[in-house]
C-alpha cells in the first residue's frame, strides 16, 4: 500500500494544479533572451515606415511619390491607388465594417495610414516618409460623439452614404453605426413609472489605450518560388489572422504561416488586424523580399485600438429599502472613424449586458448606439471581456448613487441586492446564466479584513475636520471565456479553443494550444494542468503556442478565455490520453479496466496497490505493446466548445486620502478579494492580480486619450499617457475565496482581467465617496490631481480663512 | 522617432568644441546628456546636421569649492550632483532638487549644464539657479564672461547664450548659516516635468527673515522670480498669514501655458500652493526643526 507520505511526495514532484510553480518564461525574459517581432531578422529584409495624416478629416487631393522614390535605398512607396487593383485598399473589420488599409481619397483621423514607404533600412525609410508629398483639403472634423448625429454634421464615411442597413441594425444617420437593444423596454419603463425611488446618473468612460509595452509590428516574407507567406506578427489571435490574410490575399490558408513569437503584452490591443500589417504583407508580396514594419510609441498610441469611450446614462428603480427593481441604460459609443471593435460578431456592444452585475435585478433594458467620429478606430476589450469593464463600472456606480440617495450604507445596499448563493445557477434579466458565486461571503470577508466600521468612523471624524477621505466598495461579476459557439463567433468561426498533446515514448510530453501567451505564463500553467491530469511532472511538459503551422486552430487569448476555454481543452485532451493509458495499463497488468484506479502518476489495481503501471511505463508501452486492435502512440487533440461562460467575481475596497490644496489622491489601502474558482497557480494569480490592479489604477487615475476640437490627438506619448511605475503604484493586498465553476472540467474561471474590471470603479467610488457628504454622486475619470482639484475648487473646499 | 541624418564630432577640449561650433554655425549643436536634444531630434523638431559631443571634455566636469563658491562643471550629471557630499554640505538645495528631476535613466545622463542651457521653463535647474544666486561661465570664441542666473533666461528655449558659446561652469555661493531652503514640486508621476514648483532660499536672523529668494518653475515662459513676494517677507517675522499673502503675490506673476497637466487656473493655484509649502519648509529648516 502506498503511504500518504509517498503520495504527497509524488504529487509535489508533479508541480501540478495548485502549486505556485515559478514561471518557466522568466529566465528567458530577465536575461534579455526573449524573441519579439522586432528581434526577427531575415536575409535581405527591408524596412517599412508609414506616411500618416496630419489632419483629422481631409480630402486627399494628390500624392506625389517622386522625391521619395528618388532617394537612394527606397524600394517602393505604396498608396491606396496601388492597392486598388488588388482590391486590398479596404479590409473587413471584426465588427462587420470595412476599414481603409491606406487612406482612399479621404483621411478620417489624425495619424491615419496614407502611404507605406519601403527602404533598405529604417533610417532611409523614415527620411523618405518626409519626402512623400500629400496635398490635403481640410474638412471639418467631428470630435464630440454627441454631435455626430446632428442634422448638419459632416459625413465621415462617404463610402457608406446611402447604405442605411448596417451590420447590426438600421443606421439612423450617416455617422450612425448601429442601435443595439436588449432586455424588456416596456416592462422596464413601467417599473420606473411606479417605483418608490429612482436615480439617474450620466457618466463618461473616457477613451483609453491598452498600451502594451511592445508596440505592434510584423515581418512579412513572401517566397515567390514556393508561393508561401510567413508573417511574424504581434497578434493575440494568430489563427484568425491566418484566415483573414488568406481571404484577403487569395493565398491558400495552407500556404500562409502566422507566427506570434514572444508578445510584449497585448491587453486586447493585439486582437485585430491593422493596416500596417496588411500593407507590409502586400509590400513583401510585391517586392518578393521580407519586409519589417514596427510602429513607434506615438503611432501606437495614436492609431491602434483604443478602449472604452462609452458615454453612459444609468437609471435604477428601487423601493425605499434600496431593493433594486429595474435597471435602464442608454449608451452612446464613440467608435472612431471605422467600426473596428473586436467583439464576438453578434454583439456590437460586446457582453455589456452583464451590467446587472452581482445583483438580483428582475427587470432591465439597455440600448447602445454606436457612432463614427474623426478619431482612431478601436473599442477593444482592454484587459477585460468585451465591454465588461464598462458594464461593471455602470452598475457599481449606480448602486452607490442609489445608496447615497437613500442614505443607506454602500456595503449594506449590496448585501440587500446580491444574488443569493442558493440562486445559482442564476439567470439574469438579460438572459445570462451565472454559473456559480457566493457574493455575501466575499464581501463579508473583505469588510472584516479592512475593519470597515472603523474606517467609516475615522471618515466621520475627518469630515468633521474638513479633511477628504473616501472609501470605495465594489462587488463585481465578470463574464469571461467566450464562448459558446452557438452565440459567439469571430468572422463566422466559433469561439472554441484547442489543445493537442503528444506523450513521447520516454514519458515526457509536448502540448500545443490555439491560444497565445503575452505575459500570462501559459507555458507554466498549462503544464500544471497536464501534470495533474496525466501524472507527468510539469518540468517534462513542453508548451508551444503561436505558430499556426504547428498549433491546432484556436481563437487566441483575450477576454480571459485561456483558462475557461483553452484550459478546459487541455484538461479534456489529457483525459483522452488518460483513458487510453488506462486501457494500456489494464493490458499490461492483465486486469480489467474497471479494476484499475488512478493514483497521482499511475494506474494501480484496486486492492493490490503494489500492482501498478506508472504513466512513464505506460507511455513506453504505447509505442511497443498496446492491446490488440489499438493504434500505437499516445496523443490527443481536443477542440473545446464551452457550454457557458464562466463568471468570476470579487469584492474590493479602496481607501483614499485627498490633498484638498493640490487635488492629489493618495491610495492609502486597496484590498482585493477575487474568486476565480479552482486556482491553478496561486503565485501567477497574484501576479496577474497585481498587474490588473495596477492597470486599473492607471485607467482610473490618469489614462486618457484626449483630442482637441480640431481632432488633434493630445497626450499620445508616455510623457502624458499614464503608465504607472513602481513609484506611483499603491500597495496591493490580495485575498480569495474558491467557488468552482460547475461546468468547467477543472472548476476554473478566468482571473487576470478581474482586477482591472473590478478596481476601476473602486477607485472612482473611493474618490466620489470623499465628496459624498457634499452631495457629489459621481466624478468622471481620470481622477488625476487636476480633475479632482477642479471639484474641490468648485465646492470651495480649498478656501483659506 | 528617427532623427534626420547628422555628422557626429567628439572634441576633447573646450577650444576644439568652440571652434567646431564656430565652423558649423547654425548647423551645429552641442550634445550633453541628450535627454532634451535627442527627443527633439527624434521628433524632427530639431535637425542639426552636426552634433558636437561634449562628453569627452574633462574641463567641463567636476565639483569643487573655492573661496566660498562652489564650481560645478556644466557636464556634471544629475546623479553626480546627487552623489556630491560637498553639495549636500554647502548647497543642499541643488542635489535635493536634482532628485526630483525626471527618472533614474534621465538623471544618469542628463547634465546640469544642458538643463540650464536648454532654456525650457519646465526644467528645474533654472529656478534653482535663480534661488541660489548662481552665475554661469560662458565660454566663447572671444573668451569667457560670467553672467548671473537672474536675467539669463529670456524666453522659452531662449537664453543669453550666444550660438557659438558653451556653458562651461556654474558658480554657486555656499549657503550661509541659518539658511533655510526647499523645493516643492508637484508632478503627475515619475519622469514628469513640474505641473508647478517653487524654490525658496531664506536666511533668518532670530525670527526675522533677512533675505529670501522665491522662484517658480513651469508657470511662465521662463523660470520666474517672485520679487514682490520676496519683498513682502524680507525684514519680517514670517507668519502663516504672510505666507498666504506671499503665495498670492507669486500667483499674480504666473503666466502658465495650458496643457494636459492643467489649465491656467490650476497651475497658478499650484504655484501658490508650492510657494506656501516651500516657505514653510524653509522656515522649519532655518529654525533647525
Ligand atoms: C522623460 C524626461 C523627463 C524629464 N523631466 C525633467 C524634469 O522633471 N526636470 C528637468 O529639469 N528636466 C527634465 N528633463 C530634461 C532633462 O533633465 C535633460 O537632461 C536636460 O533638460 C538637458 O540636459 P542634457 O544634458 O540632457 O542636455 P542635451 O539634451 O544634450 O542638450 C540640451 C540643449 O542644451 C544645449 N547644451 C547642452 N549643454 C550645453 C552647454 N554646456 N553649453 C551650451 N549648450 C549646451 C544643447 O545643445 C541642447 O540644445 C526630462 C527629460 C526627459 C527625457
Amino acid at each position: 500500500m502506498s503511504s500518504t507520505a509517498d503520495t504527497v511526495e509524488r504529487e509535489k514532484n508533479l508541480q501540478g494544479i495548485g502549486c505556485s510553480r515559478k514561471r518557466k518564461e522568466d529566465p528567458r525574459f530577465i536575461q534579455g533572451k526573449g524573441n519579439y517581432v522586432d528581434d526577427i531578422k531575415m536575409p535581405g529584409m527591408l524596412f517599412a515606415d508609414m506616411v500618416r495624416s496630419p489632419h483629422a478629416h481631409a480630402r486627399i487631393k494628390s500624392i506625389n511619390k517622386e522625391k521619395a522614390l528618388a532617394l537612394p535605398g527606397v524600394h517602393a512607396v505604396i498608396t491606396a491607388e496601388d492597392l486598388k487593383p488588388l482590391n486590398l485598399h479596404w479590409m473587413p473589420t471584426l465588427a462587420g465594417d470595412v476599414q481603409a488599409v491606406l487612406a482612399d481619397e479621404k483621411v478620417v483621423f489624425q495619424q491615419q495610414e496614407v502611404a507605406l514607404v519601403v527602404a533598405d533600412d529604417r533610417y532611409i525609410a523614415a527620411d523618405a516618409t518626409e519626402l512623400v508629398e500629400v496635398e490635403y483639403e481640410e474638412l471639418p472634423p467631428i470630435v464630440d460623439p454627441h454631435k455626430a448625429m446632428d442634422p448638419d454634421a459632416p459625413i465621415i464615411r462617404e463610402d457608406l452614404v446611402g447604405k442605411m442597413e448596417g451590420a447590426h441594425s438600421k443606421r439612423l444617420h450617416d455617422n450612425h453605426i448601429f442601435t443595439w437593444e436588449v432586455g424588456q423596454k416596456d416592462e422596464t419603463d413601467r417599473v420606473f413609472e411606479t417605483a418608490e425611488v429612482t436615480v439617474k446618473q450620466e457618466m463618461t468612460y473616457q477613451r483609453v489605450h491598452p498600451s502594451p509595452l511592445e508596440t505592434c509590428g510584423c515581418v512579412a516574407s513572401f517566397d515567390k518560388i514556393k508561393g508561401t507567406l510567413t508573417v511574424y506578427i504581434t497578434s493575440q489571435a494568430p489563427h484568425v489572422v491566418r484566415t483573414v490574410v488568406s481571404q484577403l490575399s487569395g493565398i491558400p490558408e495552407s500556404k500562409v504561416r502566422i507566427i506570434s513569437p514572444d508578445i510584449g503584452g497585448g491587453f486586447g490591443n493585439k486582437v485585430g488586424v491593422y493596416p500596417g500589417y496588411v500593407a507590409t504583407i502586400v509590400a513583401s508580396i510585391v517586392l518578393g523580399r521580407p519586409v519589417k514594419w514596427v510602429e513607434d510609441r506615438i503611432e501606437h498610441l495614436s492609431t491602434t485600438a483604443f478602449a472604452r469611450d462609452y458615454h453612459m446614462t444609468g437609471e435604477l428603480a428601487a423601493d425605499k429599502d434600496g431593493r433594486i427593481k429595474a435597471l435602464r441604460v442608454n449608451v452612446l459609443a464613440d467608435h472612431g472613424a471605422f467600426d473596428a471593435c473586436a467583439d464576438p460578431s453578434k454583439f456590437p456592444a460586446g457582453l455589456f449586458h452583464i451590467c446587472t452585475g452581482s445583483y438580483d435585478i428582475p427587470t432591465a433594458y439597455a440600448r447602445v448606439d454606436g457612432v463614427y467620429t474623426n478619431k482612431a478606430p478601436g473599442g477593444v476589450a482592454y484587459r477585460c471581456s468585451f465591454r465588461v469593464t464598462e458594464a461593471v463600472y455602470l452598475i457599481e456606480r449606480m448602486v452607490d448613487v442609489l445608496a447615497q440617495k437613500l442614505n443607506i450604507d454602500k456595503a449594506e445596499i449590496r448585501f440587500r441586492n446580491f444574488i443569493k448563493p442558493e440562486q445559482f445557477p442564476y439567470t439574469s434579466a438579460f438572459g445570462w446564466e451565472y454559473d456559480s458565486g457566493n457574493y455575501h461571503a466575499a464581501l463579508k470577508k473583505v469588510l472584516e479584513a479592512v475593519d470597515y466600521e472603523g474606517l467609516r468612523k475615522e471618515q466621520a471624524e475627518k469630515r468633521a475636520r474638513g479633511e477628504l477621505m473616501g472609501i470605495g466598495i465594489v462587488t463585481f461579476t465578470e463574464i469571461v471565456g467566450a464562448g459558446p459557439s452557438k452565440t459567439c463567433d469571430i468572422l463566422g468561426i466559433g469561439m472554441f479553443d484547442s489543445c493537442e498533446i503528444r506523450v513521447h515514448p520516454t514519458g515526457s510530453a509536448l502540448a500545443r494550444m490555439g491560444t497565445i501567451t503575452q505575459g500570462q505564463g501559459h507555458q507554466t500553467t498549462y503544464a500544471q494542468i497536464i501534470a495533474s491530469e496525466l501524472g507527468i511532472p510539469s518540468e517534462d511538459i513542453q508548451i508551444e503556442e503561436g505558430d499556426t503551422d504547428t498549433a491546432p486552430y484556436g481563437l487566441g487569448t483575450y477576454g480571459s478565455r485561456t483558462t475557461p476555454v483553452g484550459g478546459a481543452a487541455t484538461a479534456k485532451a489529457a483525459r483522452k490520453i488518460r483513458a487510453k493509458a488506462r486501457k494500456i495499463a489494464a493490458h499490461l497488468l492483465e486486469v480489467s479496466e474497471d479494476d484499475l484506479e488512478w493514483d497521482v502518476d499511475r494506474f494501480r489495481v484496486k486492492g493490490s496497490p503494489d500492482q501498478a503501471k506508472t504513466m512513464k511505463e505506460i507511455a513506453w508501452a504505447a509505442y511497443n505493446n498496446v492491446p490488440e486492435g489499438m493504434e500505437p502512440g499516445l496523443e490527443a487533440v481536443e477542440y473545446y466548445d464551452p457550454p457557458n461562460f464562466t463568471y468570476p467575481f470579487g469584492a474590493y475596497v479602496c481607501v483614499v486620502d485627498i490633498d484638498k490644496y493640490t487635488g492629489v489622491t493618495k491610495i492609502r489601502r486597496f484590498y482585493a478579494l477575487d474568486d476565480c474558482g479552482t486556482r491553478i497557480n496561486p503565485m501567477i494569480i497574484d501576479g496577474q492580480i497585481h498587474g490588473g490592479l495596477t492597470e486599473g489604477f492607471a485607467v482610473a487615475m490618469g489614462q486618457e486619450l484626449i483630442y482637441d476640437e480640431g481632432g488633434n490627438i493630445l497626450g499620445n506619448s508616455f510623457m502624458d499617457y499614464f503608465l504607472p511605475t513602481a513609484v506611483e503604484t499603491p500597495h496591493w493586498e490580495t485575498d480569495y475565496t474558491v467557488t468552482p465553476s460547475p461546468h468547467h472540467p477543472l472548476g476554473a474561471k478566468g482571473v487576470a482581467e478581474s482586477p482591472h474590471v473590478g478596481s476601476i470603479p473602486t477607485f472612482t467610488a473611493a474618490v466620489v465617496d470623499a465628496f459624498a457628504h457634499l452631495g457629489v454622486t459621481h466624478m468622471n475619470m481620470p481622477h488625476n490631481a487636476f480633475n479632482v482639484w477642479k471639484k474641490i475648487h468648485e465646492l470651495g473646499l480649498d478656501k483659506r480663512s | 522617432m528617427i532623427p534626420g541624418a547628422f555628422e557626429y564630432h567628439a572634441p576633447t577640449t573646450l577650444a576644439e568644441a568652440v571652434s567646431l561650433l564656430k565652423e558649423y554655425g547654425d548647423e551645429g549643436k552641442v550634445l550633453a546628456g541628450g535627454h532634451s536634444l535627442l527627443p527633439m531630434m527624434k521628433l524632427r523638431f530639431a535637425e542639426p546636421s552636426h552634433l558636437i559631443d561634449l562628453n569627452g571634455i574633462d574641463e567641463l566636469r567636476g565639483i569643487r569649492e573655492e573661496n566660498g563658491v562652489i564650481h560645478i562643471g556644466a557636464m556634471t550629471t544629475e546623479n553626480e550632483l546627487i552623489a556630491s557630499q560637498l553639495l549636500w554640505d554647502k548647497c543642499p538645495l541643488i542635489p535635493e532638487a536634482a532628485k526630483l528631476i525626471a527618472d533614474p535613466q534621465v538623471r544618469n545622463k542628463g547634465t546640469i549644464g544642458g538643463d540650464i542651457a536648454h532654456g525650457d521653463p519646465g526644467n528645474d535647474h533654472p529656478a534653482i539657479m535663480m534661488a541660489t544666486d548662481a552665475s554661469f561661465v560662458l565660454h566663447g570664441p572671444d573668451g569667457e564672461r560670467v553672467v548671473p542666473a537672474n536675467g539669463f533666461f529670456l524666453g522659452t528655449y531662449f537664453t543669453l547664450l550666444e550660438p557659438e558659446e558653451i556653458l562651461k561652469e556654474i558658480q554657486v555661493p555656499v549657503f550661509p548659516r541659518n539658511t533655510g531652503y526647499a523645493y516643492s514640486k508637484l508632478k503627475r508621476k515619475t519622469g514628469d516635468f513640474a505641473t508647478a514648483a517653487a524654490a525658496v532660499v531664506l536666511q533668518l536672523d532670530g525670527d526675522i527673515c533677512t533675505k529670501i529668494n522665491i522662484t517658480l518653475t513651469n508657470v511662465g515662459p521662463t523660470a520666474l522670480k517672485a520679487e514682490e513676494a520676496e519683498q513682502l517677507l524680507t525684514g519680517k517675522v514670517i507668519t502663516e498669514d504672510l505666507i498666504n499673502q506671499a503665495a498670492e503675490k507669486a500667483m499674480a506673476i504666473c503666466d502658465p501655458a495650458e496643457d494636459l497637466r492643467g489649465d491656467v487656473e490650476y497651475k497658478t493655484h499650484m504655484a501658490g500652493e508650492m510657494t506656501r509649502r516651500a516657505i514653510r519648509q524653509s522656515l522649519d529648516r532655518a529654525r533647525g526643526n
